[in-house]
């Protein structure tokens, strides 16, 4: 008999506008001892399974449909006090965000031995020796004194490991993890995934992970579920998934992945993506506004830009006495060209800088010390409005978030109209308006997309909102904060794409900060390996890729997830 | 204009109106609460300030369904033998004006102040939110006597009355000004980390434009729920420095001015005076108070 089965599970949230149904007719069955990935990109219907096997969908989601067993027992439309008793007694969670997963105000003594009395029927001094248990189990060195401390006290990783001991606390079944290793670094994300194999193995539990990294469920997952706007499309064998899909959307999704160990022109076009089918009207750049009359001069010299010795402290301690105030170095003697038409990447683990270097060349912070040189101004030098918004113009930035990198109260069209009219780059509003529509048509949205609001708009659509926003001053010079890495893969492989043609169009020189490396090496030229605020490594990419020197980059590489499972 | 009433009446905004009678009930009862004070003079059935048209004989008369009632007065009469629903009616035409405008002069006070605060941070954050807590450790009334006290020793003797109302409008402003400054200034700073401040930033935008066009309409939410409140925290305390004789003169009460003077009565068995003015109130605030949250609601493109 399975651990867990669904049986034709329908989903829906109904709205003013019709119902939507977010998952349509699943079925799944897990075993004891197994891993289940279910993967999928947003809107697919991954998580809303997990929170229907829980009760815990959102409202007004409901389940007209489908039945949920538990070790043969149904479980669905069970009352809220028979199902508070399966939830972390008999079925666990992990969540995305170690950050917010845990609280803040409470030691994780207390938070475990309360999870472990009210499940259990154990006294109190029994549920600390098993909370103390659990944490050495989940590789937490000295279980017995780091209990007593505050989640605070304890890195992103390490608190995962605390999530994932709350969960396993009350010897549960069944454990279902949703994206448990999005919020994390590479090198930490593989020793939680090997930890979760590990305890799965150990304890037989069942375990369903959610994810919609191809490299999480080769590392971990024996059995996947592909799943595509509610619909279950292939499930089968890891190896089977990765190896020889049967099903063309699964196919495609392997084909978005970026390829590590390869230099690709282009990522290939894919059916089932959702704009893929938009037209792209493109416009000749030699004749149209975007290209046409620069009125700065083009490439004066050899490097577009060039930062020499920055740094950037944030003051962590403050005082009246100057000598007793305490910095954070985030940035420390960072020096780079850019050379004119070419992509620099600038690659890293959460905190090693590479942000702060961006956004001190954009203008947002102020360096402590160092010069950037843009075009053989010294942007540090500067201190009239006028003179910084000659080159500020010249340099725009993509941000990570599309989420909240455009002014959810504006719509489409005024954000991307804001920079033509500030600068007076159109003479007429008549004219801001063509050129607004060409820009939201150039990127591949539509000149229909000017009347909406942001929110009415999919990540990789705001992506190119923003891409749109960053073209309309003309600039030569593009800073990239990891602009895909909140975006699904094949939406990733379509703006990575759109980023390659514009660059190659307008020859524009673009800064591309990321920590994918995989993606680094599809888009860079040249690359920066960043650590802890100090550059470790500048070299070509390809050389960075077949023959690293540092070690810290050597040890980048080898944690890079390769998709085919050996 | 047919376009503009068939696209109003396609919007999400009607649409979400007509979905919530609590709403649409809300709003009906705050347009018949205004149109009957402004336009007082021709819906009361006697201006109770007019000396002509009322009688002390009448004084203390009881609403029209009790034993000694009349179809004369049909809220009753107050000590003077005025008709209570006229004044009321009259009355609210003071508190909706110094409501509303002391409103609205606190919260442009209070939005600068906490736009500029919240995005500057420093120093300048330092000096203006101590100033709010200085201010905020007085008693609103206290700073509202104060500032009238000092009006009253500026202006001329003879236009003590006339300006009574803009007197009252200021003080009860400049003393509420700091909850939407405290407000504006925490969501301030929350919005100004979020990437679309710093893609204004690097447009290269000034700090203005960035605070008004970009910022406050992301902080605007929390400011309309807190101006509904106020609008009924500054309706009485408008009547409490009526009260103090130092709100607007006698000849012409507010709403709340009739609520004190009727509290005398309320023991001697004639609650009418005092109860019914206090229903209005109620009514008006209630009413405010639920168009201002589902203002808030229906504004927010991402709630539609």
């Amino acid at each position: 008999m399975s651990l867990l089965k669904i049986e034709g599970m329908r989903v829906e949230f109904p709205s003013r506008r019709g119902s939507i149904v977010a998952t349509k007719d699943v079925n799944l069955e897990l075993a004891a001892g197994e891993i289940l990935g279910i993967v999928g990109e947003s809107g697919a219907g991954k998580s809303t399974i997990a929170n229907a096997i829980l009760d815990l969908l959102d409202p007004p989601g409901i389940m007209p449909k489908g039945k949920i067993f538990l070790e043969g027992e149904r479980i669905d439309g069970l009352s809220l006090d028979e199902m508070r008793k399966i939830r972390g007694r008999r079925i666990g969670m992990i969540f995305q965000d170690p950050l917010t997963s845990l609280n803040p105000l409470q030691t994780i003594e207390e938070q475990l031995v309360e999870t472990i009395v009210t499940h259990l029927d154990v006294s109190v001094a029994r549920a600390l020796e098993r909370a103390i248990e659990m944490l050495d189990k989940v590789g937490i060195p000295d279980p017995a004194i780091r209990i007593k401390h505050y989640p605070h006290q304890f890195s992103g990783g390490m608190r995962q490991r605390v999530v994932i001991a709350l969960s396993l606390c009350a010897d549960p079944d069944v454990i279902l993890a949703d994206e448990p290793t999005t919020a994390l670094d590479v090198s930490i994300q593989a020793q939680i995934l090997d930890l979760m194999r590990k305890l799965v193995k150990e304890t037989g539990v069942g375990m369903i992970i959610i994810t919609h990294d191809m490299g999480v469920i080769s590392d971990i997952c024996d059995r996947v579920m592909v799943m595509y706007r509610g619909d279950v499309v292939e499930v089968g064998t890891t190896q089977k998934i990765l190896g020889n899909p049967d099903h063309p959307y699964t196919k495609s999704l392997i084909s978005a992945v970026p390829r590590p160990d390869k230099r690709i022109d282009r990522f290939p076009l894919v059916e089932y993506i959702e704009e893929a089918g938009v037209a792209h009207k493109s416009i000749d750049v030699k004749t149209h506004w975007l290209g046409k009359s620069r009125d700065f001069d083009n490439s004066k010299s050899e490097f577009l830009v060039s930062v020499k010795n920055l740094e950037m402290r944030f003051r962590t301690v403050n005082s009246i006495f100057p000598s007793k105030r305490k910095y954070l170095r985030a940035v420390d003697d960072v020096s780079f060209d850019i050379r004119a038409g070419e992509v620099f990447g600038l690659v890293g683990e959460s905190g090693s800088g590479k942000s702060t270097v961006a956004r001190m060349i954009s203008g947002i912070y102020t360096p402590h010390a160092g010069n950037i040189f843009f075009d053989g101004a010294d942007l540090t030098a500067l201190s009239s409005r006028k003179a910084v918004n000659h080159y500020r113009r010249q340099m725009q930035m993509i941000f990570q978030d599309p989420f909240s990198s455009l002014n959810g109260r504006m719509r489409v069209a005024d954000i991307v109209a804001e920079p033509i009219k500030f600068h007076k780059l159109a003479s007429s509003n008549a004219e801001v308006k063509s050129i607004v529509n060409d820009l939201l048509d150039h990127v591949g949205l539509g000149a229909i997309a000017a009347k909406k609001f942001p929110h009415e708009f999919s990540g990789g659509q705001r992506q190119r909102i923003s891409i749109a926003r960053a073209l309309a001053t003309r600039p030569r010079f593009l800073i990239c904060d990891e602009p895909t890495s909140a975006l699904d893969v094949s939406i990733q492989a379509q703006v990575l794409n759109l980023l390659k043609d514009l660059q190659e169009e307008l020859s524009l020189t673009m800064l591309f900060i990321s920590h994918d490396l995989p993606v680094i090496r599809q888009v860079c030229d040249r690359v920066a390996v960043m650590r802890d605020g100090k550059l470790v490594e500048v070299a070509d990419s390809e050389d960075l890729f077949k023959n690293p020197q540092s070690d810290y980059a050597k040890h980048l590489l080898d944690l890079m997830p390769r998709l085919v499972s050996a | 204009m047919r376009d503009f009433a068939r696209r109003f009446f396609a919007s999400d905004i009607w649409w979400s109106y007509k979905s919530s009678p609590l709403v649409v009930v809300a709003s009906i009862i705050t347009a018949i609460i205004i149109f009957s004070s402004v336009f007082a003079t021709y819906v009361a059935p006697y201006n109770p300030f007019d000396l002509t048209q009322f009688d002390l004989m009448d004084s203390l008369k009881p609403p029209v369904w009790m034993a000694d009632g009349t179809s004369k007065f049909l809220l009753g009469t107050d000590d003077q033998g005025r008709d209570v629903l006229s004044t009321i009616l009259y009355g609210s035409r003071v508190s909706l004006l110094v409501g509303f405008f002391s409103v609205i002069f606190a919260m442009i006070i209070g939005i600068v102040v906490g736009l500029v605060a919240g995005y500057s941070g420093g120093w300048v954050d330092a000096v203006l939110m101590r100033v709010a807590d200085v201010q905020l450790s007085f008693p609103a009334i206290l700073i509202a006597l104060l500032v009238d006290g000092v009006a009253r020793g500026l202006l001329p003797k003879n236009s003590h009355d006339e300006l009574a109302v803009y007197v009252l409008i200021v003080a009860i402003a400049l003393s509420f000004w700091v909850q939407y400054a405290r407000t504006v200034r925490s969501s301030t700073m929350v919005e100004r980390t979020k990437e679309y401040v710093q893609a204004a930033q690097v447009i290269g935008l000034p700090q203005p434009l960035i605070l008004f066009r970009h910022i406050l309409p992301n902080v605007m939410g929390p400011v309309l729920v807190i101006a509904t409140i106020q609008l009924a925290l500054a309706v009485i305390t408008e009547a409490t420095l009526s009260f103090l004789g130092v709100g607007v003169p006698p000849t012409s009460p507010s709403l709340g001015t009739l609520i004190r003077v009727g509290n005398d009565y309320l023991f001697s068995g004639e609650w009418w005076i005092t109860v019914f003015p206090g229903v209005a109130l109620v009514i008006l605030v209630l009413a405010v108070n639920i168009l201002g949250d589902w203002l808030r609601d229906a504004l927010n493109p991402k709630l539609r």
